[in-house]
C-alpha cells in the first residue's frame, strides 16, 4: 500500500463533481503508465444543491480496498462538503480550494500544503459557472505530479460534449495558470 | 446516439474506465446476448440503459416491459426461441422473479440474471450497498434444485463473469444469477475487453437426431438434454410440471425421482468444473478470511496489513458462491486454527462454512448490515481481538 494516494473530490450536486473524479480517474487508469485507479462516488437520491463527493485512489499495485480512508489529497468547492470531510485529511495531506465559497477554519492546520483558487468567478469570466470544476482541475494538474497535461485534455475531449471542449479547455489553461 | 449501425459487432474490443454496471453488460453483449427483458431498478439500472443503447445496434432486442415477473418471463421465453437471454435487477425485482426462475430450472433454460445487491429486506437501503441475497439466490424459489450463482469483486470481472455467467447457462441449462453488488455496480476502473475471437463462448447443445420421435428431455451421458428451440423442426415441450424425457407431464413418484436426480446432478457432479475461487497467501496460513464481491476487496486488503503486522492470515475468495465449494473449504479449516468471514449481512456464507468446516476450525463472522463495506483496518482489529 506504500504508493496508495486517495483523493477525495467534494463539493455540491450540479458542480460536477463526479466528472472530476470520472477524469481524473480515467487519466490516470488508461494514460498513466504503471498506474491503476478506482473512482467510487456517494450514491443516493441527492440532486442539485446536495453534499456530492467522490474518490479516487491511485496506486502502483493493484488496488484492494476502493474507497479513501484518509485523504492525501482534498478538492473541496463548498464549506458543507469541507466540514464534512475536512476531519478525514491526512495529517500533511494537501488541500486544493474554491476560496470563495469555503472558509477555512483550524482544521485545515493538519494540511502541509493549501492551494486556493476562485474556480467559480474564474468559469463565470467564460460565461457559466459550469467550467469551475475543469479549472479546478487545470490547478490541481499544474500544483501535482498526479496526471499530464497532454493525457488530461485527450481524455476531456472525448467526455465532454463537443460544445462544451473549447471553454473547457481555456478554464483548465485558467486554472492551471493561476497562482 | 451517432453510432446507430444495425450489426454493430457485440465485443466492443478496447481499454476503457468504467462501471460495474456497464462491464457486466457489455460481458453480456460479448457473450453472445441477443434480449434484454427488464425493469429497471436502482442500483442496476445502468445494466438495462446500456443493453437499451447497444441491442438495437446489433440486431439485438430489449424490452422493458411492466414488471419483474413480466421480464423474468420473457427471457425465459426468448431463450426458447433462441435467442442468449438475460435480465438485471435488485432484491425487490429478484424477489418478484423467483417464481419463475424455478420454472427455469424445471425447463432448463438458459439464461442469466444479474442482481445488483442493495440493503434490505423490502426496499430496503435502495442506493447503498448489500450483500443480502445470497441464501435467496439458492433457496428462494421452491422446492429442491440446484443452482448457479457466481460474484464478481472487480469490474474486470463483472465482464469476466458475465460471459462465464452466459456459458454456464448454456452449457448446464439452468438459470444463472451473477450476485452483484451496488459498489461493485457503481465503481469505474479499468476494463479490458479482448478481440472477440480470444473470448470462449459456449453454446448450447442441439439435437443431432431425426425430429420424428425426438425426445427433448432425454439427456445424453452428461445429464445434459440437447436444446431444440422453437423453428427448428423439433417438439418444442416446456412446462413447470414434472415430466417425462418427451416432455409431457409425468405425475408420478417414479417420475418424479428420475427428473429432480438429474436436475440436481447435472450441478452436483460437475462442481469441480463450476467452481472457481481465488486463494491468495494460503500457504502458511494460520487465520483465513473467506469472502466475495465488494467484501473481499477489503479481505485483501486487511491480509496485507495483517502481514505487515506479523500475523499470518490468508485469503480465500468465493468466484462461485453456489454450488459452494465444500470440499475446499473443509481442507483449508482442517489446516487453520481459525476463519473468518467477512460480509454485508447477517451470516449468510458464515452459516454455509460453518457447515462446510464441520467443528475442524473455529468460525468467525465479521458482519455490516448494509450502507457500508468493511474496511482493512477493522477486519484486521477484529481478528486480533478474536484470536488473542
Amino acid at each position: 500500500m506504500s504508493d496508495r494516494i486517495e483523493i477525495r473530490f467534494a463539493g455540491f450536486g450540479g458542480q460536477g463533481i463526479a466528472l472530476m473524479g470520472r477524469l481524473v480517474g480515467e487519466v490516470i487508469s488508461l494514460h498513466e503508465e504503471g498506474k491503476n485507479s478506482v473512482m467510487t462516488q456517494s450514491y443516493g437520491p441527492e440532486s442539485r444543491g446536495g453534499a456530492s463527493s467522490c474518490d479516487v485512489v491511485i496506486d502502483t499495485q493493484t488496488i484492494d480496498y476502493p474507497k479513501s480512508t484518509a485523504f492525501d489529497y482534498f478538492v473541496v468547492m463548498s464549506e458543507e462538503a469541507y466540514h464534512k470531510y475536512i476531519p478525514r485529511l491526512k495529517e500533511g495531506g494537501i488541500i486544493f480550494v474554491e476560496e470563495n465559497l469555503v472558509t477555512l477554519d483550524d482544521h485545515a492546520k493538519k494540511a502541509s500544503k493549501i492551494h486556493k483558487i476562485p474556480a467559480t468567478a474564474i468559469a463565470e469570466t467564460l460565461g457559466s459557472r459550469l467550467y469551475a470544476n475543469i479549472a479546478m482541475l487545470g490547478f490541481v494538474c499544474a500544483n501535482t505530479d498526479l496526471f499530464s497535461e497532454e493525457a488530461f485534455v485527450q481524455v476531456m475531449k472525448a467526455k465532454v460534449r463537443a460544445r462544451f471542449i473549447e471553454k473547457n479547455l481555456v478554464a483548465f489553461e485558467k486554472g492551471k495558470n493561476h497562482k | 446516439m451517432s453510432d446507430k449501425k444495425i450489426n454493430a459487432p457485440m465485443v466492443n474490443t478496447g481499454e476503457f474506465f468504467t462501471s460495474g454496471n456497464l462491464a457486466v453488460a457489455e460481458g453480456s453483449l460479448a457473450a453472445g446476448c441477443k434480449f434484454f427483458g427488464g425493469y429497471p431498478i436502482t442500483p442496476s439500472s445502468e445494466v438495462a440503459e446500456h443493453m437499451s443503447i447497444k441491442l438495437p445496434q446489433s440486431n439485438g432486442h430489449f424490452v422493458q416491459f411492466e414488471d419483474e415477473i413480466a421480464s423474468i418471463a420473457s427471457i425465459l421465453g426468448a431463450s426458447w426461441g433462441g435467442w442468449k437471454s438475460m435480465t438485471a435487477t435488485s432484491g425487490p425485482g429478484y424477489s418478484l422473479m423467483l417464481e419463475n426462475i424455478g420454472l427455469g430450472i424445471m425447463t432448463e433454460t438458459p439464461c442469466v440474471i444479474v442482481n445488483v445487491q442493495r440493503g434490505g429486506p423490502s426496499t430496503g437501503l435502495p442506493t447503498l450497498v448489500g450483500q443480502q441475497d445470497i441464501q435467496q439466490a439458492r433457496w428462494g424459489s421452491h422446492g429442491d434444485y440446484e443452482i448457479i450463482a457466481l460474484s464478481p469483486n472487480s469490474v474486470q470481472e463483472c465482464f469476466d463473469l458475465a460471459v462465464t455467467a452466459f456459458n454456464l447457462a448454456e452449457e448446464y441449462r439452468v438459470p444463472v444469477t451473477i450476485l452483484m453488488d451496488e459498489t461493485i455496480g457503481h465503481m469505474s476502473e479499468k476494463l479490458v475487453i479482448p478481440e472477440a475471437d480470444k473470448i470462449e463462448i459456449v453454446n448450447r447443445k442441439k439435437p443431432t437426431d431425426e425430429a420424428e420421435g425426438h425426445l427433448p428431455y432425454k439427456a445424453d451421458d452428461d445429464l445434459i438434454p440437447p436444446m431444440a428451440v422453437a423453428g427448428e423442426g423439433y417438439n418444442v415441450m416446456a412446462t413447470g410440471l414434472t415430466h417425462d424425457e418427451r416432455g409431457y407431464p409425468a405425475l408420478d413418484v417414479n417420475s418424479q425421482e428420475v427428473l429432480l436426480t438429474r436436475l440436481l446432478d447435472k450441478i452436483r457432479k460437475n462442481k469441480d468444473k463450476i467452481i472457481k475461487l481465488e486463494e491468495y497467501m494460503l500457504d502458511d496460513a494460520e487465520f483465513v478470511i473467506i469472502s466475495f464481491g465488494i467484501s473481499s476487496r477489503a479481505a485483501k486488503g486487511a491480509v496485507n496489513l495483517a502481514r505487515k503486522k506479523g500475523l499470518k492470515v490468508g485469503y480465500l475468495r468465493l468466484i462461485t458462491i453456489w454450488p459452494f465449494p465444500d470440499e475446499q473449504i473443509a481442507q483449508i479449516a482442517s489446516k487453520v486454527k481459525a476463519i473468518f468471514i467477512t460480509e454485508i449481512n447477517s451470516g449468510q456464507v458464515t452459516r454455509e462454512v460453518q457447515r462446510a468446516v464441520e467443528g475442524k476450525s473455529k468460525v468467525h463472522g465479521l458482519f455490516k448490515l448494509g450502507g457500508a463495506i468493511h474496511t482493512p483496518t477493522e477486519i484486521v482489529e477484529e481478528i486480533e481481538r478474536r484470536t488473542k
